[in-house]
């Protein structure tokens, strides 16, 4: 018993423990950020490799959401009578929510778990030990831009998928099912303040990009330098980054989008 | 081996020297009283190692005895638990990160199976310290890269990608990045494994040429004795994170202490034992006897 | 992958996430049609402000003139006053009636403005005089049955 408890005091401490010292990695990358500002083609390179390789799925997934939005909300409407308001629904729901999240949570498991399993594989082959000793630090060449690159791009990402998703929304009600077109947009129009709903959702797009890159680089910098051990980090990676996103997705939108 | 003429012709890269090293002293790196432990466990226990210039020195032993550990300490990546370990006349654990950089710069590593950075070509891992650390133009790191890499023989297999060369190439490749710099100490950490015998050789003598040509200091880690005996200067063998012995390559052949005796001719049984530590064997077997019997 | 074939995709990617944000902003959101435009602020007090919203709209004529920015309550006349920043593009006179309208049966409240015929015009921190509170529906309902119990009783 007192073995099991004990058991349990270590591994909560291991925990918070693992929590500080990532932490303290974050304010590294920030501070040895400098490099990928200067020689900016090193972020760049890292945008197209979580940015645009992941611009497929990205576009995809946001199409056929919006279509299913589209679908179940005619269902849930045409019950009230406010098909009109189809629109104001499938907007609503990607720009606040399902556009950050969503995308994220994709991002983490495509991207997140490529920039672990490279930082990993770096690590487990001595080439992170060799730049050391090439006195080039490792985190400002190698960590910090990709997780500028995974910051930039996820903002954008998370902003095609809600157009990608409005775009599908109109394609099954407006073009199959039959709502009309002008009250579609008119009343999405009325409804979707910038400030309120937009803003809010590229901030918390921008929030989410952090924690995945921040989480994926850490976890592939911190990797046990095996086979197993990188593999365990690509699914920590994706893990521990889709639990954090929900948990904020909460928090911010327990903050903006009530009490207004 | 062909000549290589190129060895001779390579100018060496000039570059600042390090604030405070000293050049006039006779040895490059000197180890004194070094104790060094990981978890409570010591590593590494009263080691004292000279390495003179111009010379190349082995660190000998079987695996896990401590010989990369030495080499982290000698490049910084580790502190010591006590002693101290000196490169050109500069404790290295007591340097600030700028003046340990600087250091850095003057040393060259070859690591374990290569090290290659998988996602930038063969010529783009040569020239990647120049590009780092100096600001010559594009034109002369071109010709420096290829007199680097025609010195390891591979000049003609600049474009290839780190995943297409085989690994005795690789390892030549890492051999040509580690001299980018013309490094003042060139650490090699078990430069011979897993290679093939004509690139076992090729690696040996590269490693002699380019010291001899660079007028550098190298320190092989390894256990491969055959190889290593033929080009080095001078030994030192580790056991169990202690130095057992230390001599030329001559005195090491015909060593009396029973731990190089075992290592140099290869025997199956000696100071490092054959069985595993267990129970005797009769009791074991009796044991079994009276539970299945 | 070559430097320049990277550089073009990057730089294709980022076009197109812009322009997919700067679509939800000015064809999803309502960003092309709020006025960035001068304003002045006006005030209206109501005994009942009903569902009305910071950032409900002030309407005149069915068009948008103006936003309301802020409710308050005036402890003292026991009203809630309500500040509405109105286009400096249009002037209303001083007799202004303000309504709080429903927009469809169950949608979102607003401010109607009915103009009389004063020649003074509004101008900005006046507060509006006239004023009709927002239907509740309670009373409503309570007033349908009391004028229906009447009717019965005066029949009998």
């Amino acid at each position: 018993m007192v073995r099991a408890l004990r058991g349990l005091g270590q591994r909560v401490t291991a925990r918070i423990w693992r929590l500080g010292y990532a932490s303290r990695f974050f304010l590294a990358i920030l501070m040895y950020s400098g490099t990928s500002l200067r020689r900016v083609h090193l972020t760049i390179r890292e945008i197209y490799f979580t940015g645009v390789l992941s611009l497929i799925i990205i576009l995809v997934s946001g199409l056929f959401v919006g279509m299913v939005l589209g679908l179940q909300g005619y269902d849930t409407l045409q019950r009230y009578g406010s098909t009109e308001a189809l629109g104001v629904l499938v907007s609503l729901s990607l720009v606040r929510e399902l556009g950050p999240v969503v995308a994220a949570l994709l991002f983490a498991s495509r991207a997140g778990s490529a920039i672990t399993a490279e930082i990993g594989m770096m690590k487990a082959t001595e080439q992170l030990s060799a730049m050391e000793m090439m006195a080039v630090d490792p985190i400002s060449r190698v960590v910090a831009p990709r997780f500028w690159g995974g910051v930039i791009s996820m903002p954008l990402l998370a902003a095609l998928f809600s157009a990608m998703g409005i775009f599908g929304g109109y394609l099954i009600g407006v073009q199959l099912i039959g709502v009309d077109e002008g009250s579609f947009w008119s009343q999405m129009q009325a409804s979707v303040d910038f400030r309120q709903d937009i803003v809010n959702g590229v901030i918390k797009s921008f929030v989410f990009g952090i924690i995945v890159s921040w989480v994926a680089v850490f976890e592939g910098y911190d990797a046990e330098p095996t086979a197993e051990g990188v593999s365990g980090a690509t699914t920590r990676t994706v893990v521990t980054s889709s639990l954090a996103i929900l948990a904020a997705d909460f928090v911010l939108t327990a903050f903006m989008f009530t009490g207004t | 081996m062909p000549d290589n003429p190129i060895l001779l012709e390579s100018p060496p890269v000039n570059l600042t020297g390090v604030p405070g090293v000293n050049m006039s002293q006779e040895s490059l790196v000197e180890i004194r009283d070094l104790n060094f432990s990981y978890d409570n466990r010591p590593i590494l226990t009263g080691i004292n190692m000279t390495i003179p210039r111009g010379k190349v020195v082995a660190v000998m032993g079987s695996s896990g005895c401590g010989k990369t550990t030495t080499l982290r300490l000698i490049g910084g990546q580790l502190k010591p638990t006590s002693g101290e370990v000196r490169v050109g006349g500069q404790v290295v654990h007591s340097l600030n990160a700028e003046d340990l950089y600087a250091l850095r710069r003057r040393m060259g590593m070859l690591f374990q199976f290569g090290a290659l950075f998988t996602d930038m070509s063969v010529y783009d891992n040569i020239a990647f310290q120049m590009r780092e650390h100096t600001d010559l133009p594009e034109a002369l790191i071109h010709d420096l890269v290829l007199m680097k890499l025609h010195a390891v023989g591979l000049r003609g297999a600049h474009r290839l990608m780190p995943a297409e060369l085989s690994g005795g190439m690789a390892r030549r490749v890492a051999l040509a990045r580690a001299i980018a710099l013309d490094p003042m100490l060139i650490m090699y950490d078990e430069p011979f494994a897993g290679l093939d015998p004509i690139s076992l050789s090729i690696v040996g003598e590269l490693i002699r040429k380019l010291n001899d040509a660079l007028g550098a200091s190298s320190i092989v880690v390894t256990h491969d004795v055959q190889e290593s005996l033929k080009i080095v200067d001078y030994v030192y063998f580790v056991s169990e994170g202690k130095i057992v012995a230390e001599g030329t390559a001559d005195e090491m052949k015909t060593s009396k202490v029973p731990y190089v005796h075992q290592f140099v001719w290869g025997e199956a049984d000696g100071p490092v034992p054959f069985q595993y530590p267990s129970r005797p064997y009769g009791e074991e077997l009796m044991e079994s006897a009276l539970r299945h019997g | 992958m070559s430097r320049t074939t990277l550089d073009l995709w990057v730089g294709f990617f980022v076009a197109v996430g812009l322009g997919a944000l700067l679509f939800l902003a000015l064809k999803v959101g309502n960003l092309a049609s709020s006025s960035s435009g001068e304003t002045y602020a006006v005030h209206a007090k109501f005994d009942n402000i009903g569902g009305l919203k910071v950032r409900g709209a002030v309407k005149s004529a069915g068009v948008v003139v103006g936003r309301v920015t802020e409710i308050r309550f005036d402890p003292e006349a026991y009203q809630g006053v309500v500040t509405i920043q109105l286009d400096a593009r249009y002037k209303f006179p001083r007799d202004t009636f303000a309504t709080i309208n429903t927009s469809g049966l169950l949608g979102e409240q607003y401010i109607g403005f009915e103009v009389g015929g004063d020649t003074a015009m509004l101008k900005a921190g006046d507060t509006i005089k006239k004023t009709q509170s927002a239907v509740v529906l309670e009373k409503l309902i309570s007033q349908f049955m009391f004028n229906k119990a009447a009717e019965d009783g005066g029949k009998k």
